[in-house]
């Protein structure tokens, strides 16, 4: 389909290349480097224009228009889906789209990133080269929430690297060259695996597996020319290999899926070998407890806009591509494995929050609080494949994942607001030592009043954002494992722990006891203007959180039933199956050892994740 | 003997053999041999000497690239038209010695476009200078004919030639700077490395030769066939082993592939960044070209031979079992010693000389991928051919992008040094930027060819492993190449940081050239197709999958 035909298809490609094209232009040598202030107000206009963007996408209404490429809220499929070949040779295309999962990422992208750079004015070094990476960063963030080509994602999940190494090493604190490297290397090992993930899925993958509806359903044929390509795929003599991430699920979902019946090495199915790469890439990024070491130093050593980015949206992207790739794509090894994602959960969660309340770093501190905050996200996305075997009530996953699909969301907000609030102290006082703050109210009380409001959301306060996630996660996690419910739901405790007594040690105590006192002027227009939409947001989706389940529920909930579903047909249903064929050919007077040998071996082939 | 055979019809045989099949085929090659003897022509005439030489070699070379382009187009579209298989678009030139197909002529449009470029980047930076022109450029085009002979041979005799016509002009390449000792020793180390490997392979040969009674590749695997077949007590088998894994020594040799590698880092430190250009990239592609010639000599299955040959079939997967076998862990061992060598270097010429010796080590992976899929699955062995030829293609640019930025930074601030780089950002962002795009292509990461590459070559791997083919060693060498990438990323990332965290040096000697210059848009030009290869390869994936024909 040409551009042209296809409505939908500038709106998502402005939003994923207008950074990148401004970038373009302001690396261009007219642009000259003393002209500071044109190029931040050229890159905000650019960050507000994808904003704006992303909102005539996703709220319509506020537009008054119901257009094409606008999304329609409360249908789950995927929307405004723009399809064209880029590699024929290996079926690789510029596939976009968004459903109520990635919406809102995308716009809690555009959002935060157009605050970081109205955040990014107190930085006074190499301003044209800050802003041009920063955009490039965008673009792969963007990039990442909507292409639906397994590829292309792979592609902006890598463009990501190299902007945020330059912009932690070259405008971070004292040790960013360490924290960038690190940061640089945990993420490119996690992407290595996933690529070879990616290879495994895509060589072993075969459209013709699917009926027709399947193959509409999932854009592998275009519904204009439906008929035609269907017939092109049926008359295929050897497999037709895809990167389509929805033909991937399907194919994955499948009663004879060549993921669960390929073994490719200790016995183990390509689906959970397929899982667990998946899963450490991306639980690199989360990051989560034995992986997530590379975090505390780049937020660190971060400028307060890259924190803003990195904790608002990088982290994120993990929590996305497990939800979006990990369990659609390889549903066994995601039902045999859930104990490992709720654990890993758990364990961050729990370390996250001791680790945060020994710092005396205040973004380090900060920094933590996002481990064990990103913990209820895996442990929500994890009780989603717990519950199965005896009832297939799929209510209590689908509460799982959409209070983490809410912790992230919310999660967004507030930590982008913390490190927010934890920068406008430092750029005044210049130290972030925890010890050394106090009666911080009395200096600046608007900014100590918005700052409170925002480490509440941060706490879970009921009325603020971060109680919904948790609340929705500790509740669905009950049915899956009470251990683990009474563990998170503890968790809450130690947060309270430790943003209580940050809140007391820098806002409250009787007076200031480091240097600059004579630094605390009170907030700036421009930073006022930054957060008081992050406090007025973390307010309204406490207060209103349907604003956003009316996104993401849909969405989810399909998810979560096909899967659902997948484990009553084809997982149990198929081995329930085999049993009873075997059962049928032990009462024919079979020989017994025979039979239960055939049985266990025709499941273990099957299902060898098992 | 027949009666009709006599003298004359042998000549007359020979005479329309070399004239009308062979001889149009064999432009390029007949383009630098013109060159060459152009050149030393200009040299003995007095009028002529003050003619620039590096003209007559560009116009020379770009004929070459023109014969080459008009042969690959040519036999793009016989494959097209016909859709015939290789084996017949094979076709052997000079009596069975060469063969020209699908992949002789990428790979000669690959060198030819490679010298263009090359040459235009030789004048830029300066060496050779007016003096030494017509020597160093007769000395590149002997090699690079060399090179095109390595990459269409079809003859161990051939081989063994065309190694040493290609080698014996870089001895003398890497001493062209005759003040320097350190490129007195490169040449002296080159040479006597080159002379010892030389010989060995050519022992091989003739051990190989002994056992099979042939030296032509296409009776290669019918006669390993009938000698494994027949039962290996007579010892043939062991004898065929170590002449096997001669003939190896001395491809490794080229290839600089551990153990035999110790040559390239100081040869690179101690020739110019010119030379050491010209071997990473002309030199390494010719290599390459050849294993996958030999490699598959000593493991496909003729095509029309297999008539009631199927015992005889059978025993040559135990030749291919042991081709694949030594390809894939030298490329192991290559890859990971490279990569880990290349940590510690503190010279740019020496840390691109290692990250070559990695890079050879990817490039052998998807050979061995090739030649195990050879019958399991031809088109997976195409696809993996496909990736070599994709990757000598990008790498090119990538490597001459690095090299050429060397030598011009070089001219400017009179060292190689990676500490003479810092802080260079802030004097000359456009440079940094080229660099910063040539060696994140070199890590391999998207949106850049070099990542294409690299996911090409894991492709085939990973189509090896889900075909069953050689499966354990294929797993191992995707994690080691896996591996490879991320530990690779320190030292490429090193550079990078001293180009722009660090502050400027206090000795700096002079300031880096205006990157608004010819010599910026050179290195502009050989940025920019890293970055177009990277996004849109469609059309230079086309072209290497019909070079890679050749495997099924």
């Amino acid at each position: 389909m040409a551009p042209a035909e296809n409505p939908a298809f500038w709106p998502l490609t402005l939003i994923v290349f207008l950074p990148a094209l401004v970038a373009a232009v302001l690396s261009l040598p007219i642009f000259p480097k003393a002209r500071e202030e044109i190029i931040r107000w050229i890159t905000f206009a650019t960050t507000a224009i994808v904003f704006l963007l992303s909102l005539w996408v996703a709220v319509p209404q506020f537009f008054g228009t119901a257009g094409a490429g606008q999304f329609v809220v409360g249908q789950p499929e995927m929307q405004g889906v723009v399809k064209l070949p880029w590699i024929e040779s290996f079926g690789i295309e510029y596939l976009l789209g968004v459903d109520g999962i990635s919406l809102p990422l995308v716009v809690l992208t555009t959002f935060i990133s157009m605050l970081a750079i109205a955040a990014s004015w107190p930085i006074k070094k190499h301003v044209k080269a800050y802003h041009v990476l920063f955009l490039l960063l965008e673009t792969g963030m963007l990039g990442v929430f909507v292409s639906l080509d397994f590829f292309l994602f792979y592609v902006f999940w890598e463009v990501m690297l190299l902007p945020m190494y330059f912009l932690i090493g070259v405008w971070g604190g004292p040790r960013r060259e360490y924290a960038a490297i690190k940061f640089f290397l945990y993420t490119l090992f996690g992407s290595v695996l996933m690529l070879i993930a990616i290879l495994m899925l895509y060589f072993t993958s075969d459209v013709r597996l699917l009926s027709d509806e399947q193959l509409i359903a999932t854009h592998v044929v275009q519904p204009a020319v439906a008929a035609q390509e269907i017939s092109s795929i049926r008359s295929a003599e050897s497999a037709i290999h895809t990167f389509n991430l929805m033909a991937l699920a399907a194919v994955g979902q499948l009663p004879n899926s060549p993921f669960a019946a390929t073994t490719v090495w200790l016995g183990m199915s390509l689906e959970t070998w397929a899982f667990l790469l998946l899963l450490i890439g991306f639980i690199i990024k989360v990051p989560v407890v034995p992986v997530h070491t590379w975090l505390p130093d780049a937020h660190v050593e971060a400028p307060t806009p890259i924190s803003m980015i990195l904790a608002g949206v990088l982290l994120k992207l993990g929590g996305y591509g497990i939800l979006r790739i990990c369990y659609p794509i390889c549903p066994g090894a995601g039902l045999s494995l859930a104990w490992l994602v709720c654990g890993l959960g758990v364990v961050s969660m729990v370390y996250g929050a001791f680790a945060a309340l020994a710092q005396t770093d205040f973004k380090r501190m900060v920094a933590y609080s996002s481990v064990s905050h990103m913990g209820y996200v895996m442990l929500g996305l994890g009780v989603w494949s717990a519950v199965g075997g005896q009832e297939y009530r799929w209510d209590f996953w689908a509460q799982g994942v959409n209070g983490a699909m809410f912790q992230m969301l919310a999660h967004g907000i507030s930590s982008a607001g913390m490190f927010f609030m934890v920068g406008v102290l430092y750029d005044r006082v210049h130290h972030r030592n925890l010890n050394e703050f106090g009666g911080i109210f009395s200096k600046m009380p608007v900014y100590s009043g918005l700052a409170i409001a925002v480490f509440f959301a941060g706490l879970g306060l009921p009325g603020l954002c971060g109680f919904i996630g948790e609340v929705l996660v500790t509740l669905s996690s009950w049915n899956y494992s009470r251990i683990l419910a009474v563990i998170s739901a503890f968790t809450v405790i130690l947060t309270a722990a430790y943003i209580l007594w940050a809140i007391q040690r820098v806002y409250l105590g009787a007076e200031y006891r480091g240097p600059h006192e004579d630094a605390l002027k009170p907030m700036t227009p421009r930073e006022l203007s930054i957060a008081t939409p992050l406090v007025f947001l973390a307010i309204l989706f406490g207060v209103a959180p349907q604003i956003l389940f009316q996104y993401v529920t849909p969405s989810v909930n399909q998810q979560v039933e096909t899967l659902a579903n997948w484990t009553r047909d084809v997982h149990d249903g198929a081995r329930k199956m085999i049993v009873a064929e075997a059962e049928q050919e032990l009462s024919d007077g079979h020989d017994v050892v025979k039979g239960v040998q055939s049985m266990s071996d025709e499941i273990a082939s099957r299902w060898a994740q098992d | 003997m027949t009666p009709e055979l006599n003298a004359g019809t042998l000549l007359n045989d020979l005479f329309i053999d070399t004239v009308s099949i062979s001889v149009p085929l064999f432009r390029p090659e007949l383009c630098f041999i013109a060159t060459i003897v152009l050149l030393l022509l200009c040299r003995m005439l007095p009028l002529l000497r003050y003619v620039d030489s590096c003209g007559i070699a560009l116009g020379g070379v770009c004929f070459a690239a023109w014969f080459a382009y008009v042969d690959f187009i040519g036999i793009g579209n016989q494959v097209g038209e016909s859709l015939l298989s290789t084996s017949a678009m094979r076709q052997e030139l000079f009596g069975g010695l060469l063969v020209f197909d699908s992949f002789t002529a990428f790979l000669r449009l690959v060198l030819a476009g490679f010298l263009i470029l090359y040459i235009i980047l030789t004048k830029l930076s300066g060496i050779p200078d007016r003096e030494d022109g017509a020597d160093f450029y007769s000395l590149v085009l002997g090699s690079s004919l060399g090179m095109c002979l390595m990459v269409s041979a079809n003859n161990l005799l051939m081989v063994f030639m065309a190694v040493e016509m290609a080698s014996v002009p870089s001895y003398v390449l890497a001493g062209m700077l005759k003040g320097r000792p350190a490129s007195s020793e490169a040449a002296l180390k080159y040479a006597v490395y080159g002379a010892g490997t030389a010989g060995v392979m050519l022992y091989g040969i003739s051990l190989i030769s002994g056992v099979l009674g042939t030296l032509v590749f296409p009776d290669i695997s019918v006669e390993i066939s009938r000698v494994l077949a027949a039962g290996g007590t007579s010892g043939s088998t062991m004898v065929l082993c170590l002449g096997g894994l001669m003939l190896s020594v001395g491809l490794a040799f080229k290839l600089s592939a551990v153990p035999f590698h110790f040559w390239c880092p100081d040869v690179f430190e101690g020739a110019a960044a010119e030379v050491g250009a010209f071997l990473s990239v002309a030199s390494k592609a010719a290599a390459v070209a050849l294993l996958i010639r030999v490699a598959f000599a000593f493991s496909m299955p003729e095509s029309g031979a297999a008539v009631g040959m199927s015992g005889n079939l059978a025993a040559l997967a135990d030749s291919r079992h042991f081709v694949v076998y030594v390809i894939g862990l030298l490329a192991a061992v290559t890859c990971t010693f490279g990569n880990l060598a290349a940590y510690g270097q503190t010279n740019m010429k020496r840390l691109l000389a290692y990250s070559t010796i990695a890079h050879a080590g990817y490039l052998m992976m998807a050979v061995a991928a090739a030649v195990a899929m050879v019958t399991i699955s031809p088109e997976g062995a195409r696809d993996a051919v496909t990736a070599v030829a994709f990757y000598l293609a990008t790498y090119l640019f990538m490597n001459l992008g690095a090299f050429g930025i060397v030598a011009l930074l070089r001219n400017r601030l009179k060292s190689e040094e990676i500490s003479a780089y810092a802080g260079l950002i802030r004097v000359n962002p456009g440079v940094v930027v080229a660099m910063a795009v040539v060696l994140v292509s070199l890590i391999g990461l998207p949106p850049l060819a070099g990542f294409v590459a690299k996911f090409l070559v894991f492709s085939s791997l990973v189509d090896a492993i889900t075909t069953g083919a050689e499966s354990p060693l294929m797993l191992s060498l995707l994690a080691i190449g896996g591996l490879n990438t991320v530990i690779s990323l320190f030292y490429y990332l090193r550079v990078l940081k001293v180009m722009t965290f660090d502050p400027i040096p206090e000795d700096r000697v002079s300031e880096p050239f205006p990157f608004v210059s010819i010599s910026g848009a050179m290195i502009t030009g050989l940025v920019i197709p890293v970055v177009v290869f990277g996004v849109f390869w469609s059309g230079l994936y086309a072209a290497a999958h019909l070079a890679g024909a050749i495997a099924s």
